[in-house]
C-alpha cells in the first residue's frame, strides 16, 4: 500500500462504516429499529430551528474545550484534567455572580467579570496540573484525573453546603440567577446566546492561527514532537508546556463560564456535562488539526442533541450518541494504526 | 559443547553487519571476540542468542544444525547470554528473578529453587542473599545473579557482552575465576570485549572482527601489536596538517569530576583554543559523551569548573541554554532522536533555529531562507521535506546548516557516523571552514582515522580515565589503539603535549 491521499480517505470512510455497523449491532441487541433510531437522531438535530439552535448551544462549550485541548495536544500533553478545569471555571463564575448579583451594577459588566472569573478558575486549575507535572514529576493524566475528582467534590460541597438553596439543598443545583443576569438570548430562539457563539468561533480561529502561523505555535509543535531535540535547538521546553496548560485552562474556564451564564444559569453538580472528555474525543478524531475541529465538534453536538428525544420516542437511552461517538473515534484511530503498519510493511518489502 | 557458525550474514538496510562469518569454538574454550564499535560483535552474539535471525548461514551445536528464533530457543539449546546491561528485574526479590524463565508448573517451587541457588552460589563463592531485592545489588552482583540463573537454566554456552564495564576490580577477578572454573568444567565461553588486557588475561583464543568481517584469530601468547592492527586496520599515512593558528582560549576545563550512571571521571583539565580541533577517542561508553555533554551544560559536573573566554565567564552549573547563548553548539549523534524534530519540515527547522522576531511567521521569507541554506549546504531535499525523509548524510548537513553563525565552540558526537565518503569529506570541509574563522571544535569519534586526520589534539578515554591532550601529529593508529584498549597508560605522564 502507498501513502496516498486516497488511501487515507478510504480508511476514514471505512472507519465511519465500521462505527455505524457496531452501533447498528448494539441497536439490534437492544431490540430497537436501527433505521428509526438514526432517523430520529437526524430529525432531533436538524428537524426544526429550535433543535438547530440547541445544537449550537451544545457546540459552544464543546468547541471551547476542543480548542484548548488542541493546544495541549500540540505540545504533546494529555490534559485529561480539562473536566476539572471546566468545573473550576463554572465555580469561579458562580462565585463572582453571587458576589455581584445584588450590587446593582450593570448586568453586562457583571457578566463580563463573571466570564473573567471563570477564565481565572480554569487557568489556576490547569496551572496546578502543569506544576504537578513540571515540578512534581506527576504525569499530567494522573494529576489531571486526581484534580478532576477534587473539582467535583468541591462543586458538590458548594452546592450542598455554603451555596445551597434556601431551605433544602438539591441535586438540581444552586438557586438560579435573576433573568437579568442571563447571557442575552437571540431573538426568535429560546436558548441561543450570540455572544458565546462569537467567543467560541473567535477562539477556534485564534487557536488555528496560533498553531499554524506563529513562532509560538511552531515551538509548541517542536516540543510536542521531540522535546529533547527542541531543547537542543534552544527552545525552553517546560515553559512551553506550562504555557499550553495555561491556554487550555483559559478555554476550559470559558466553557465553564458559558455553562453557568448561558446554559444552566446556576451551578449544578454535573456542570461540565462531560464536554471535556467529549473534547478529547473530537481532538483525537480530527488528528489534532485545528482546521477540522469546528465541523466535527458540531457533528458531535448534533449527535448529542439529536439523541435527546430517543428515550421518549423509542424508549432507548440517549447514551446511544456516546456509543456512536466512541466507536467512531476508536475505529478512526484503529484505522491510523493499521494503515501505519501496512505502510511500514510496504516500505520494508520494497 | 562445540559451537560452530557457518557463513553467517546479517544486513540492516545497506549495512552488512555480519559478512559471511564462520567460526568454530571447541568446548572448554574461552574465546575472546574483539573489535571496535560497529565491527559486528554484538550482532553476531545476538544471532547466536536468538535476538536476531541471520539472513543466511547456519548455527551448529556439537555438529548438529539448530534453528534459534528467540532467546527462549537459545536457552533451551543451552546458550545463555549475559548482556552488557543486566537483563534483570530490579523491583523483584533475587530469588524471584532467579526463578523467572524456568519452565514448568503453575506455582513456582521456591524452596527447591532457593536450595539450588545456595548450592550454585557456594560453588562459585558468591554471596548474594536470595531474599534481598535486585535493585539493592551492585552491577557485579547482578551479573553474578544472571550467571547463576543461566547456569540453573542449563546453559552450556555462555556469551558475555562487555562484562567488565562498570564492575569493581575484586568483582572482575572473581568473575574471571568463575569463568575459568566453568571452562575447566567443559563450558564454552564467548567473551566479547574491547579491553585487550582482559582478553589477554582470560582468553584461550581471540578472534577479531572488523567492519562485519572476521579478520583472524590468535592464540596465546597474544601480540598486542598484531591484535591492534587486526582491530583497527593498517596505518594510513597522514597528510601533513597545516600549521595550526592557535587563538585565545574559548573554553577552559579545570579539574572537572563527572558522575555518570556507570562511569566516573575525575580531574579532567583542558584548554580549548579558538580554531583548533580536539578529538575524543575511546570505545563507546568510556566517558566521552559524559564529558562532551558537560562541556555544553547538558550534564552537571560534581567538581571542578568550566570557564568560557579567557576565564571571563564562569559557567559551572549553568544550563545548556546559557552555554548556547554564549556561542556553544551541541550536535548529538542520535540525529532524529536528539537533534532534529521528525514531522517538521526543513523550513520549519530553519525558522526555529533562527532568531525569532515578531509574532507571526513570515512564510515567504522563511521559504527563501530554507532554499538558500539548502543550496548552500548541498542538502538533497526540498524546503517542505520532513527531516526523517532525508538520508543520514543529508540530515547531518541539515544539522550543520542549522548552526548559528558565529559560534565560539562546536561540540559534536560522531560527526560522520554512518555516512558515505562524500558526505564525510563535505561535513569536515564545512567544520574546518568554521575553524578557519576561529571556532573551536571538540568531537567524539570511534573511527581512529577520523580522529587522527582531523584533530589537532586528542584525548583518549578508557573506563573513565582520560589522557592529557596528546599531539595528533605524533600519534599513530597503533598507539591510539593500545591506549583505547587500556594499554600504556602508566607511561603517559611524561609525554603530554602542551596542555
Amino acid at each position: 500500500m502507498r501513502d496516498t491521499r486516497s488511501s487515507r480517505i478510504l480508511f476514514q470512510i471505512g472507519a465511519i462504516l465500521f462505527a455505524l455497523i457496531i452501533t447498528t449491532l448494539v441497536l439490534f441487541l437492544a431490540g430497537a429499529q436501527p433505521f428509526a433510531a438514526y432517523k430520529y437522531i437526524v430529525l432531533g438535530a436538524v428537524g426544526s430551528w429550535d433543535v438547530v439552535t440547541n445544537v449550537l448551544v451544545s457546540w459552544v462549550p464543546l468547541l471551547l474545550a476542543t480548542s484548548g485541548l488542541l493546544v495541549t495536544f500540540t505540545v504533546g500533553l494529555w490534559n485529561i484534567g480539562i473536566e476539572g478545569q471546566i468545573t473550576l471555571g463554572a465555580i469561579f463564575t458562580t462565585w463572582a455572580m453571587r458576589l455581584l448579583q445584588n450590587s446593582g451594577w450593570n448586568p453586562s459588566l457583571i457578566l463580563v467579570i463573571a466570564m473573567l472569573a471563570g477564565i481565572l478558575g480554569g487557568l489556576l486549575w490547569a496551572l496546578l496540573a502543569g506544576a504537578l507535572k513540571t515540578f512534581g514529576g506527576v504525569n499530567e493524566i494522573f494529576g489531571g484525573l486526581g484534580l478532576n475528582f477534587v473539582a467535583t467534590a468541591l462543586n458538590i460541597w458548594l452546592i450542598f453546603g455554603p451555596w445551597k438553596r434556601p431551605g433544602v439543598a438539591s441535586m438540581s443545583g444552586t438557586l438560579p440567577f435573576d433573568r437579568s443576569l442571563w447571557m442575552p438570548i437571540a431573538v426568535g430562539s429560546s436558548r441561543l446566546t450570540p455572544a458565546t457563539l462569537v467567543i467560541a468561533i473567535v477562539g477556534i480561529i485564534a487557536v488555528y492561527a496560533m498553531i499554524e502561523g506563529t513562532y509560538f505555535g511552531l515551538k509548541l509543535k517542536a516540543v510536542g514532537r521531540n522535546p529533547k531535540s527542541a531543547y537542543i535547538m534552544g527552545i525552553p521546553t517546560w515553559q512551553h508546556m506550562m504555557a499550553s496548560f495555561a491556554i487550555c485552562g483559559v478555554f476550559a474556564g470559558l466553557a465553564g463560564a458559558v455553562q453557568v451564564t448561558a446554559v444552566y444559569h446556576r451551578l449544578i453538580p454535573s456542570i461540565s456535562s462531560g464536554y471535556g472528555y467529549l473534547g478529547l474525543m473530537v481532538a483525537m478524531l480530527v488528528g489534532y488539526k485545528a482546521s477540522l475541529a469546528a465541523p466535527v465538534a458540531l457533528f458531535f453536538a448534533a449527535l448529542n442533541v439529536g439523541s435527546i428525544q430517543l428515550p421518549i420516542i423509542l424508549k432507548l437511552d440517549s447514551s446511544l450518541a456516546g456509543v456512536l461517538q466512541g466507536t467512531l473515534v476508536l475505529f478512526v484511530i484503529l484505522g491510523h494504526g493499521v494503515r501505519a503498519k501496512l505502510l511500514k510493511k510496504t516500505k520494508v518489502s520494497s | 559443547m562445540r559451537v560452530e557458525l557457518r557463513g553467517i550474514t546479517k544486513c540492516f538496510g545497506s549495512l552488512r553487519a555480519n559478512d559471511n562469518i564462520s567460526l568454530s569454538v571447541p568446548p572448554s574454550t574461552i574465546e575472546g571476540v574483539l573489535g571496535e564499535n560497529g565491527a559486528g560483535k554484538s550482532t553476531l552474539m545476538k544471532i547466536l542468542s536468538g535476538f536476531y535471525s541471520p539472513d543466511s548461514g547456519d548455527i551448529l551445536l556439537d555438529g548438529k544444525k539448530v534453528k534459534i528464533d528467540a532467546p527462549a530457543d537459545a536457552i533451551r539449546q543451552g546458550i545463555g547470554m549475559l548482556h552488557q546491561d543486566p537483563q534483570d528485574f530490579p523491583p523483584l526479590k533475587v530469588i524471584d528473578d532467579f526463578i523467572l524463565g524456568k519452565k514448568g508448573g503453575l506455582l513456582p517451587n521456591r524452596k527447591n529453587a532457593a536450595r539450588d541457588f545456595r548450592e550454585l552460589s557456594s560453588r562459585f563463592d558468591f554471596s548474594i542473599d536470595p531474599e534481598t531485592y535486585v535493585d539493592s545489588l551492585t552491577v557485579g552482583e547482578r551479573q553474578q545473579l544472571e550467571i547463576l540463573r543461566l547456569l540453573w537454566l542449563g546453559a552450556r554456552i555462555l556469551i558475555l557482552d562487555e562484562p567488565t564495564t562498570g564492575i569493581s576490580l575484586p568483582q572482575k577477578e572473581k568473575l574471571f575465576a568463575t569463568l575459568k572454573k566453568l571452562a575447566s568444567e567443559g563450558m564454552t565461553i564467548l567473551f566479547v570485549s574491547h579491553k585487550l588486557e582482559d582478553v589477554e588475561a582470560l582468553c584461550s583464543r581471540a578472534t577479531v572482527l572488523r567492519q562485519g568481517k572476521l579478520i583472524g584469530s590468535m592464540e596465546p601468547p597474544f601480540d598486542t601489536r598484531v591484535l591492534v592492527e587486526m582491530m583497527f586496520g593498517k596505518e594510513v599515512p597522514q597528510e601533513p596538517k597545516t600549521q595550526l593558528q592557535v587563538g585565545t582560549t574559548v573554553l577552559s576545563v579545570k579539574h572537572i569530576d563527572l558522575d555518570g550512571i556507570r562511569i566516573q571521571i575525575k580531574g579532567v583539565n583542558l584548554q580549548v583554543r579558538a580554531g583548533e580541533v580536539i578529538g575524543l577517542a575511546g570505545m563507546e561508553g568510556s566517558g566521552q559523551t559524559l564529558f562532551l555533554s558537560a562541556c555544553a551544560g547538558l550534564s552537571q559536573p560534581v567538581g571542578g569548573s568550566f570557564c568560557l573566554d579567557e576565564e571571563e565567564k564562569e559557567m559551572t552549573g549553568r544550563t545548556y541554554h546559557e552555554f548556547r547563548k554564549k556561542g556553544v553548539a551541541y550536535l548529538p549523534a542520535a540525529r532524529l532522536e536528539q537533534a532534529l524534530i521528525p514531522g517538521l519540515s526543513l523550513t520549519e527547522h530553519f525558522i526555529l533555529s533562527e532568531g525569532m522576531r515578531g509574532f507571526f511567521i513570515d512564510r515567504k521569507k522563511s521559504e527563501e531562507l530554507a532554499k538558500s541554506r539548502i543550496s548552500l549546504f548541498n542538502i538533497k531535499g526540498k524546503p517542505e521535506s520532513t527531516v526523517e525523509s532525508l538520508s543520514g548524510g543529508n540530515q547531518q548537513r541539515a544539522l550543520l546548516a542549522l548552526m548559528r553563525d558565529p559560534l565560539k565552540l562546536i561540540l559534536v558526537e560522531h560527526p560522520t557516523r554512518g555516512l558515505d565518503i562524500e558526505s564525510t569529506i563535505y561535513i569536515w570541509g564545512k567544520l574546518k571552514e568554521r575553524c578557519a574563522r576561529g571556532t573551536a571544535i571538540v568531537f567524539i569519534s570511534s573511527d581512529l582515522d577520523e580522529i587522527l586526520k582531523y584533530s589537532d589534539r586528542v584525548l583518549v578515554f578508557f573506563a573513565g580515565k582520560v589522557t592529557p591532550p596528546l599531539d595528533a601529529n605524533t600519534l599513530s593508529v597503533e598507539r591510539l589503539g593500545r591506549l583505547i584498549g587500556g594499554k600504556d597508560w602508566d607511561t603517559l605522564g611524561t609525554e603530554a603535549a602542551h596542555a
